[in-house]
């Protein structure tokens, strides 16, 4: 019998009580803002006996991955978590979790990259490792977080993934800020997540493997073959756990959730936090008549472009918010995704990309509706004009 | 570099991230096509003290018996409790020349190669 509790959490708390419910063999850390919370409430569960983990207290970001990798290939269940330069140190090990293919769950708490030095949100980090080979799940709220640290557990262990996982949310917005979430009973969690058995443990000694050998072009490339083939075969995997998962918490979860799609003449393409007040804003123009929608971007790796291009490929304009620069490329790195999605479509939307809330700039309902507005003058107008613009900055 | 890639495994048939599934498989790495330089063992010279074995990071000088035909040819090679020089593991030796350094006799030498290749270039 699935029970749910409603409780009063920050978005980092919800992650601590997810790891609680999950109790991983081994956690390696190290503090740094806004990820400090988390763990500051996960290493109290394991001070107060609430979980079994051994948790590890290193001295660097580098350590702290390079820990959870080791433990990982031993077999058992590992997790970290990070934020912004932390993620920055982790780089080269964050790279070998994915191609030693360990399933590996960190929640990162998206801050700006330094410098100069800013501790607030932005998606510099985690798109920054875009192309390191792991799953990357974004959280619009700490109840989602909560859901995607559970659901990401069983994505990454699938054996036909065994991908490390990244679990997006929003620093300070998201993970500071508290609010009413539902919290699933520790004995549903635990039945969802299943026992963890390893692929080829290295402690299981009778059965002795190398781990991280030498490869070179003799076969280095056909392990990287079968890192793209891992994430194409997952997105029906992550879509049949999300649906296995939605059925439990009653909600609909998807890689792309839209909302007031079907007719919309304007749509929003975003991730995070920000749908929140994107939602609110089309709640109100919806109320003035303006057909607008918003779609939300829950899975970012890997990208299902098919799903995407099915789903805006009717709306006549998209604008697409990057909360993080591409610097030298066109549009920041979600609109270089969408305008790839959508470029063989014989219909297909304009776009125009809005780089925005770098280093926590707030994302106001103002903003918003400027968007809207703008999107409209480029449907009317049939001229999308500048394409990559910044919104929020001082000109 | 290019490679004749044929007669490998293609990425469907290997294990995933890289991991060997088979303990002690270094043996059938041939790492001797790297070498450049190839130790020659001079028997007049050699003691069989077996230094270079003790060295060798690739364990690729053999230890003979009383009958190896590329034993050692000074003091005593005739003791059935000892081992003898036994040749070297081409296969395996990369050339890197620490049997020559480390040999108190200088029974070992590195030479090129290319002194090894016939006319058209072959081994």
């Amino acid at each position: 019998m699935v029970k749910k509790v409603l409780k009063a959490l920050t978005g980092a708390e919800c992650v601590a009580e997810a790891m609680r419910q999950i109790n991983p063999d081994v956690v390696a850390a190290y503090p740094i803002t806004p990820q400090t919370p988390i763990m500051h409430a996960f290493s109290q569960f394991v001070a107060d006996g609430k979980v079994d983990t051994e948790f590890v207290t290193v001295e660097s970001e580098h350590s702290a991955m390079s820990a959870t990798v080791g433990a990982s290939a031993a077999g058992s269940r590992a997790m970290t978590a990070t934020s912004s330069n932390g993620l920055a140190l982790m780089w080269e090990v964050v790279h070998i979790a994915a191609s030693t293919r360990l399933p590996i769950v960190m929640n990162v708490v998206n801050r700006a990259l330094s410098g100069p030095i800013n501790i607030h949100c932005d998606h510099s980090d985690s798109m920054g490792c875009r192309d390191a080979g792991w799953i990357q799940l974004y959280s619009e709220t700490g109840e989602e977080a909560y859901h995607n640290t559970i659901m990401a557990v069983r994505i990454a262990e699938h054996p036909d993934v065994l991908l490390p996982v990244m679990v997006c949310q929003d620093g300070f917005i998201t993970s500071h800020s508290v609010e009413t979430s539902e919290i699933l009973d520790d004995e549903t969690v635990k039945n969802f997540i299943g026992e963890h058995n390893g692929h080829h443990p290295l402690l299981k000694t009778e059965n002795p493997v190398t781990v991280g050998p030498l490869d070179l072009f003799d076969y280095y490339f056909e392990h990287k073959r079968q890192q793209l083939d891992a994430m194409e075969r997952a997105k029906p995997i992550i879509q049949s756990i999300f649906d296995e998962f939605g059925a439990i918490v009653g909600r609909k979860i998807e890689f792309f959730e839209p909302y007031m799609l079907d007719d919309a003449e304007e749509a929003v393409i975003c991730l995070s936090s920000s749908c929140g007040t994107l939602r609110h804003v089309v709640d109100e123009l919806r109320k003035q008549g303006r057909k607008v929608g918003l779609l939300k971007v829950r899975v970012f790796r890997p990208f299902d472009q098919n799903k995407l291009a099915e789903m805006i490929r009717h709306i006549p304009v998209v604008g697409v918010m990057d909360r993080s620069a591409s610097f030298g490329a066109f549009g920041g790195p979600v609109f270089m995704e969408v305008r790839n999605a959508i470029a063989d479509e014989s219909q297909k939307p304009l776009t125009v990309n809005y780089i925005y809330g770098l280093g926590g700039r707030e994302f106001t309902v103002e903003q918003a509706k400027q968007v809207f507005d703008e999107l409209r003058q480029v449907r009317e107008s049939g001229n999308p004009g500048i394409k990559v613009r910044t919104l929020g900055v001082r000109e | 570099m290019v490679t004749e890639n044929h007669d490998k495994k293609g990425w469907k048939e290997i294990p995933i991230g890289g991991i060997i599934e088979e303990a002690g498989n270094a043996e059938r790495y041939k790492t001797g096509t790297w070498r450049s330089f190839r130790p020659v063992h001079h028997p007049e010279k050699c003691t069989n003290c077996m230094i270079c074995w003790v060295n060798c990071p690739d364990t690729a000088i053999k230890a003979g018996d009383v009958n190896s035909p590329d034993k050692g040819l000074v003091g005593k090679n005739d003791d059935p409790n000892l081992a003898n020089f036994g040749g070297f593991d081409y296969e395996h030796c990369k050339g890197c020349g620490i049997c020559a350094a480390v040999c108190p006799t200088k029974a070992i030498d590195m030479h090129p190669e290319t002194e090894f290749l016939d006319k058209e270039g072959e081994e």
